[in-house]
């Protein structure tokens, strides 16, 4: 039995998806969809031409040296002397530096100083973290190290914050966040390089 | 047996088509280093918002086949070729020219490097980072936990 033929057949659709398909497939391929993450820094800005070099002042025991050679080996000076550290002692040591909580004689001198929401309160704002690295460093050393002494900055931030308002740094409002940045501020120095050896 | 209604399955796979093309960012440029980024932890980290804002600088070995021309000392990447560190401060002279003036305080410089690198060759591109007055950096690095 013949079927009568449709006066209009309808287009035949059936490939679309086969094209969309492929469309799909490309935009699979390319898409990268990772956010780019990084630690943030700020650099000092470039020294003047002609201004004196001026030797900042600082006391002793408000100074934690942390040093890199070119095998990567770490290096802490303190009051205490030098010594040899592997990478997960730094952020112990780096807290307990910066927050000094046994008021300890070696550690960073407090100086009295009136925030909001907190008062009254002795801090070590005047400690520094210097960081030096040689030419042979490799960057994975050195990028470890700032990640250390940042993520130190940022337990001590949380701590206190969990401690005065009940919540992590993070989800506090712009006062709040600013009054624990004064509390522990984040003093990381990195000394101008210096040229060791005579090839550039 | 009548057989399935597939009409609205070019619409579907349009739909998902349609998602991709809107969060898709093509990369920019192509890569000529080898890059390998170092670790850190996601809570440490911050993400890297409104790329418009950021200028990449990319340092790292050649790639194995641009070894053979460019030897496998490190080097610098700008855009899409090689460059020299005296390169850098035009390099970023020309990406806030082509900044809104609004935007040009808030530019941002991320720094792609190797995790093998040497920190002379990163050294010397901070130093020129300093002169050209780009001073908000960023250590491009792998999130984790």
């Amino acid at each position: 039995m013949a079927k009568k033929k449709r006066k209009m057949p309808g287009l035949n659709t059936s490939s679309t998806a086969d094209i969309s398909f492929m469309l799909l497939i490309f935009f699979l391929v390319t898409t990268s969809m990772d956010t780019d993450r990084g630690l943030a820094r700020q650099l000092p800005p470039p020294p003047e031409e002609n201004a004196e070099v001026k030797d900042i002042i600082v006391k002793e025991r408000n100074i934690l040296n942390v040093r890199m050679n070119s095998a990567g080996n770490l290096m802490l000076e303190d009051m205490d002397g030098q010594k040899f550290i592997r990478l997960e002692e730094l952020r112990a040591i780096v807290k307990d530096f910066i927050a000094n909580p046994k008021h300890e004689e070696n550690k960073p001198e407090f100086h009295t100083e009136r925030l909001p929401y907190f008062g009254d309160v002795e801090i070590t704002k005047n400690h520094v973290i210097s960081v030096q690295n040689d030419r042979g460093t490799p960057y994975k050393v050195y990028f470890n190290v700032q990640h250390e002494l940042i993520a130190a900055y940022n337990e001590l931030r949380d701590e206190i914050s969990q401690k005065q308002f009940g919540k992590p740094y993070a989800e506090l409002n712009e006062d709040q966040q600013k009054a624990v940045r004064d509390y522990y501020p984040q003093k990381i120095s990195e000394a101008e390089p210096k040229n060791y050896g005579g090839k550039k | 047996m009548p057989e399935m209604n597939t009409s609205s399955l070019p619409d579907l796979i349009f739909t998902i088509l349609f998602f991709f093309m809107i969060v898709t960012t093509m990369r920019e440029v192509t890569l000529q280093v080898k890059l390998k980024l170092p670790k850190g932890q996601n809570s440490v980290l911050e993400k890297l918002e409104k790329k418009s804002l950021v200028s990449f600088i990319y340092i790292g070995q050649p790639t194995d086949q641009l070894a053979g021309k460019m030897g496998t000392d490190s080097r610098i990447q700008l855009n899409d070729k090689f460059a020299e560190v005296d390169e850098v401060q035009d390099y970023i002279q020309q990406e806030r020219m082509n900044m809104s003036e609004a935007d040009q305080p808030f530019m941002k410089v991320s720094l792609k490097c190797d995790q093998d690198t040497q920190m002379g060759i990163i050294t010397d591109v901070k130093q020129a980072l300093r002169k050209a007055y780009a001073l908000k950096i960023n250590y491009s690095a792998v999130g984790g936990e």
